[in-house]
C-alpha cells in the first residue's frame, strides 16, 4: 500500500540470509510453484503401487554401483597373464576384461561388495519391472488413458532385459562367454543374414576380440541412457494421467483419493528408496552372486554343467531346451537351397519371446476393440471382476513359468531326483497344456470369487450363531455389511457380451461379427454386482434367502 | 639272414607277417594301457584276499556272480582293480541300494578293513588300477593348472564350482566338495557309473593331482562373496531375488501403506 515503494523494489525481503539465497533462486527458477504443484498431487496408499517404485529405486542403485565399477573395470580382450590374489587362477592365460573382473573382486577395496550390489539390483530392477507389469496388467491400469503408458513400460521391460544381458556378458568368464555363445548361434540361425549379422557383431569369428568393448559400450552409454529417457516419459505420463485407484467408497474416475506427494508421501517414498537400497545391500553383503572366479576365464572348448542365464533372459534359454531337434523322423534342422535352416534354434529363440512381446504391447487394443470400451478409467478392476481378462494374464503367466522352468531343467532333475528326460517331457506338455490349464481354472476361480463376493454383499457375513425361532426353525445369524465394505463389493462394472452394430453403412461386416463372438467369449460367464433392489430384497426379507439366491448358472443372473 | 630272405615268399609269410604285426601293436598297446595300474604299491596278504573272497560271496556275489565273473544284474569285476572296490564300497555306493539309473551316495556299509580285504580279492583276480599312493593326493599340486584341466575335463558334468550336475535319463555327476582326495583319483582312473575313465595316457598322474589340489583348495576357500546358495548358478540367485528379495520389500511396501491409526 505504500506509495513510496519505487517499481523495480522487491516486493518481499527475506529477514534471514539463507531465506534471501532461497528467495534469489525461486525467483530465477520458480521451485515454489513447482513445489506447490507437485507437492499437492496426490497418491493413493496402496502396497501394489509401489513396485515402480522399487524399480526406480533400483536403477537408481544400479547407476551408482555401476558407475564405481566403470572406474576399475576395463572392456580388452587382450590377453594377459592373472597376476591378482586369487590363487586358484593365478598365472593363468585370460582377458584383461576378466583380470580386471578378479581384480574388482578381489583386489579393490569394496570392489566385491558394489558388483554384489550392481548385479542383485540388477536382477531386482527387472523383476520389480515384471512385477508392476502384472500389477497393471490385471488391474486393468492399462486402460485409457493409459495404453501409450503400457507401450513405454513395455519398452522398458525390454530395455531392462537388455541392459542386462549386456552387463552378464561383460566379466568374460565362462559362464558369459556360454551365454554370449547361445547368442551367437541364435543370430546365426537366422536364415540367410544370420551368418554376416554374426560377423559383423562379433568383428569376426566368435568370439572374436572387440565382443566386450562393444557390449560395454552399449551397456554404460545407449542403454542406459534409453531407459532415463524411457523413464521420463513414463513419469511425465503419471504426472499427466494421475495415479490410478482401486474401488472404494468416494473414488470415482473423476478424482483421486489419497494423501499429498508433500510432506508425508516425499518422506516415505525417500525413506522407500533407503530401505531398497538397504534390502539390496544386505543382499550384496551376505549373498554371492554371480561368482566369476569360479567359472575361469572363457574358453570356447568347455561348458559348464548348470549354465545358465540370469533370471530375465531364462524364459528363451527354457524354450531352446524343450525345442526337440527331430519330430518323428523329420529333423527340424533342414537344408533348402543349400542353404542351413536352423529350426531347431530359430523357433524357440524367437517365437516365444515374440508372442509375448507382441501380446503385451497390443493387448490394450486388443481389449478396447472387443469391449468398444471408449471411457477413461481412473478406477481399477479388482482382477476378479475381469475373469476373462484375468484369465488371459494367467494363461500367459503360467506360459512363461513353464518356460522358466525349461530354463533349470538341470537343477530340477538333480533336486528332485528325477529324469532330467521326464522333466523336459512334462515341460513340453505343459507348454501347449499349461496355458489352458490356467485359462479355465482362472477364470473359475474368478467367477467364484465374485459369487461368494455376491453372496456376502446379500446376505451380510455369517456369525456363526445359530438361533432357534419359536416354530422351531434354526437359522444362523448373518451380519450385515457396513457400507464401505459392502461398496468393494458392489461398486464394479459388470458389461455384458456387446452384439455386433451395423456400421454407418447399416452393415454389419465380417470383422464386426468376429468382434461380437470374441465379446460374447469375454463376457459371456458374469457374476453380475447386487443391485440396490436386489439389496432391499434381501435386508428386507430376512430368512427367504431362497428367493434371492444367487443361482448355480451365472448367465440367468446377468440382469 | 639269408634263409630269411630266402623264405620271404614261402606262401605263409604274409601270415607270418601279419601276426607279427598284430602282436607288435597288441603289446604295445596293452603296455600303454597298464601304464597306470602298474604301480600296486597297496601290498595284500593271502589272508585279506582270502577274507575278502568270503566277503564277497556273501555280499556281492548275488549280482556280481561267483568268483566275480558277472551276471546279468552286475557287471565281471575281474580287471576292475582294488581302486574301484576301493571307491565303490568306499564310498557307500556298493553293495546298491536298489536296481536305479546310477548308485548314489549313501552311508558305508563296510569299515576300512573289510574295504581292504574286497579290494585285495578284487585286485587278486586280475591287474586293474590301484589304491593311490599319498604322493599323488597330497593337494600340493599346481591349483591353477588343475582348475584349467577341471573345466576342461570335468566341469561339462560336474559343474565349473564342482556342485554337480544332471545327465540324461536319471542320471547325475555328483557335487564334489566334501570328496576325499583318494576316492576323486580313484574315480577318475576307474570311471564309476556312468564317468568316463581318464587314464594315466589322456590326463598323466600329475593333471590329477592338480586337479584334487584345485578342488580342495576351492572347497577350503569357501566363498569369499557370502553365502554360496549352492554355487548353482544363476538359478538360485534368480529364486533367491524373486522369493527373499522381493519378499522382504513387498513386506516394507504392506508395511508403509498400513495406516497408523
Amino acid at each position: 500500500m505504500s506509495a513510496t515503494s519505487t517499481p523495480n523494489a522487491p516486493t518481499f525481503v527475506a529477514k534471514t540470509k539463507g531465506g534471501r539465497i532461497t528467495n534469489f533462486v525461486d525467483e530465477r527458477v520458480g521451485g515454489s510453484g513447482i513445489l506447490r504443484e507437485f507437492g499437492r498431487k496426490v497418491f493413493p496408499d496402496h502396497w501394489s503401487f509401489m513396485f515402480g517404485e522399487v524399480a526406480l529405486y533400483s536403477f537408481v542403485i544400479l547407476l551408482l554401483s555401476g558407475t564405481f565399477l566403470t572406474f576399475f573395470f576395463d572392456p580388452s580382450m587382450a590377453e594377459t597373464h592373472y597376476e591378482g590374489s586369487y590363487t586358484p587362477l593365478k598365472n593363468v592365460e585370460m582377458s584383461v576384461a576378466y583380470s580386471s573382473s578378479l581384480d574388482i573382486s578381489f583386489d579393490v577395496r569394496g570392489g566385491l561388495f558394489m558388483r554384489q550390489v550392481h548385479h542383485w539390483s540388477a536382477l531386482l530392477f527387472v523383476a520389480s519391472v515384471s512385477v508392476h507389469m502384472l500389477r497393471v496388467f490385471f488391474t486393468g491400469a492399462f486402460r485409457k488413458p493409459r495404453e501409450m503408458n503400457w507401450v513405454v513400460g513395455g519398452v522398458l521391460l525390454i530395455l531392462s532385459m537388455a541392459a542386462g544381458f549386456t552387463g552378464y556378458s561383460l566379466p568374460d568368464d565362462l559362464l558369459s562367454g556360454n551365454g554370449l555363445r547361445i547368442i551367437d548361434g541364435v543370430i546365426k540361425s537366422i536364415p540367410v543374414v544370420g551368418t554376416y549379422i554374426s560377423f559383423f557383431l562379433f568383428g569376426g569369428e566368435f568370439p572374436g576380440t572387440v565382443i566386450i568393448g562393444r557390449l560395454y559400450m552399449l551397456h554404460i552409454l545407449l542403454v542406459p541412457a534409453l531407459i532415463l529417457l524411457m523413464i521420463v516419459l513414463h513419469l511425465f505420463m503419471v504426472v499427466v494421467h494421475k495415479h490410478t485407484q482401486y474401488p472404494g467408497p468416494g473414488r470415482n474416475d473423476g478424482n483421486v483419493v489419497g494423501y499429498p506427494l508433500g510432506p508425508v508421501y516425499a518422506a516415505k517414498a525417500g525413506g522407500f528408496f533407503f530401505i531398497v537400497f538397504g534390502v539390496i545391500a544386505l543382499m550384496a553383503g551376505f549373498f554371492t552372486i554371480n561368482p566369476i572366479w569360479n567359472y575361469g576365464p572363457y574358453d570356447p572348448s568347455p561348458v559348464s554343467a548348470g549354465t545358465q542365464p540370469d533370471w530375465y533372459i531364462g524364459f528363451v534359454d527354457g524354450a531352446l531346451r524343450l525345442m526337440p531337434g527331430t519330430i518323428g523322423d523329420w529333423s527340424v534342422e533342414q537344408v533348402w537351397f543349400g542353404q542351413v535352416f536352423s529350426f531347431n534354434v530359430l523357433l524357440p529363440a524367437l517365437v516365444p519371446a515374440g508372442i509375448i512381446f507382441t501380446v503385451l504391447f497390443t493387448y490394450p487394443w486388443i481389449e478396447r476393440w472387443i469391449t468398444k470400451d471408449n471411457r477413461e478409467h481412473h478406477v481399477l478392476d479388482r482382477p476378479r471382476n475381469a475373469p476373462t481378462r484375468t484369465a488371459i494374464g494367467m494363461a500367459g503367466f503360467v506360459w512363461y513359468c513353464v518356460m522358466w522352468a525349461a530354463a533349470g531343467s538341470d537343477l530340477i532333475a538333480t533336486h528332485f531326483h528325477v529324469s532330467l528326460n521326464d522333466v523336459t517331457y512334462w515341460l513340453r506338455a505343459l507348454f501347449f497344456v499349461g496355458p489352458v490349464i490356467a485359462f479355465i481354472v482362472t477364470k473359475r476361480v474368478a467367477l467364484a470369487l465374485q459369487r461368494k463376493d455376491r453372496e456376502i454383499a446379500l446376505h451380510g457375513r455369517e456369525t456363526g450363531r445359530i438361533v432357534r425361532l419359536p416354530h422351531g426353525e434354526f437359522i444362523e445369524v448373518h451380519a450385515p455389511l457396513d457400507e464401505y465394505k459392502r461398496y468393494k463389493l458392489v461398486g464394479f462394472e459388470s458389461p455384458s457380451p456387446l452384439p455386433a452394430e451395423p456400421n454407418a453403412h447399416g452393415v454389419v461386416d465380417k470383422k464386426e461379427k468376429r468382434r461380437a463372438l470374441l465379446s460374447k467369449w469375454f463376457f459371456e460367464d458374469r457374476v453380475a454386482p447386487a443391485t440396490p433392489a436386489e439389496l432391499a430384497a434381501a435386508h428386507g426379507h430376512h430368512g427367504e434367502h431362497e428367493a434371492i439366491e444367487s443361482g448355480e448358472s451365472q448367465k440367468t443372473l446377468s440382469h | 639272414m639269408k634263409a630269411l630272405s630266402q623264405k620271404r615268399r614261402h606262401p605263409l609269410a604274409a601270415i607270418a607277417l601279419l601276426l607279427m604285426g598284430l602282436l607288435v601293436t597288441g603289446g604295445l598297446y596293452a603296455v600303454a594301457t597298464t601304464v597306470n595300474q602298474a604301480k600296486a604299491t597297496t601290498t595284500f596278504s593271502a589272508n585279506d584276499a582270502e577274507e575278502g573272497e568270503k566277503l564277497f560271496e556273501a555280499n556281492c556275489a548275488t549280482c556280481h556272480g561267483m568268483g566275480a565273473s558277472g551276471t546279468q544284474d552286475g557287471p565281471s569285476l575281474v580287471g576292475v582293480g582294488a581302486a574301484a572296490v576301493d571307491f565303490q564300497v568306499g564310498t557307500g555306493r556298493m553293495p546298491m541300494q536298489m536296481n536305479a539309473p546310477q548308485a548314489p551316495k549313501k552311508p558305508v556299509q563296510f569299515n576300512d578293513e573289510q574295504t581292504h580285504q574286497l579290494s585285495a580279492y578284487v585286485a587278486s583276480l586280475g591287474p586293474g588300477p590301484s589304491i593311490p599312493e599319498a604322493s599323488v593326493l597330497d593337494g600340493q599340486g599346481d591349483a591353477a593348472k588343475g582348475g584349467e584341466l577341471f573345466r576342461v575335463n570335468c566341469a561339462m558334468c560336474h559343474n565349473a564350482a564342482a556342485a554337480g550336475g544332471a545327465l540324461t535319463r536319471g542320471k547325475f555327476a555328483p557335487a564334489l566338495s566334501g570328496v576325499s582326495s583318494k576316492h576323486i583319483y580313484e574315480a577318475m582312473v576307474t570311471g564309476p557309473q556312468n564317468m568316463p575313465v581318464f587314464s594315466d595316457a589322456n590326463l598323466p598322474p600329475e593333471g590329477k593331482r592338480d586337479i584334487i589340489t584345485f578342488l580342495k583348495q576351492i572347497e577350503a576357500n569357501g566363498s569369499p562373496g557370502g553365502a554360496d546358495l549352492g554355487s548353482l548358478g544363476p538359478v538360485s540367485e534368480g529364486l533367491f531375488v524373486w522369493i527373499a528379495g522381493l519378499g522382504v520389500i513387498i513386506a516394507f511396501t504392506i508395511w508403509l501403506t498400513s495406516r497408523t491409526s
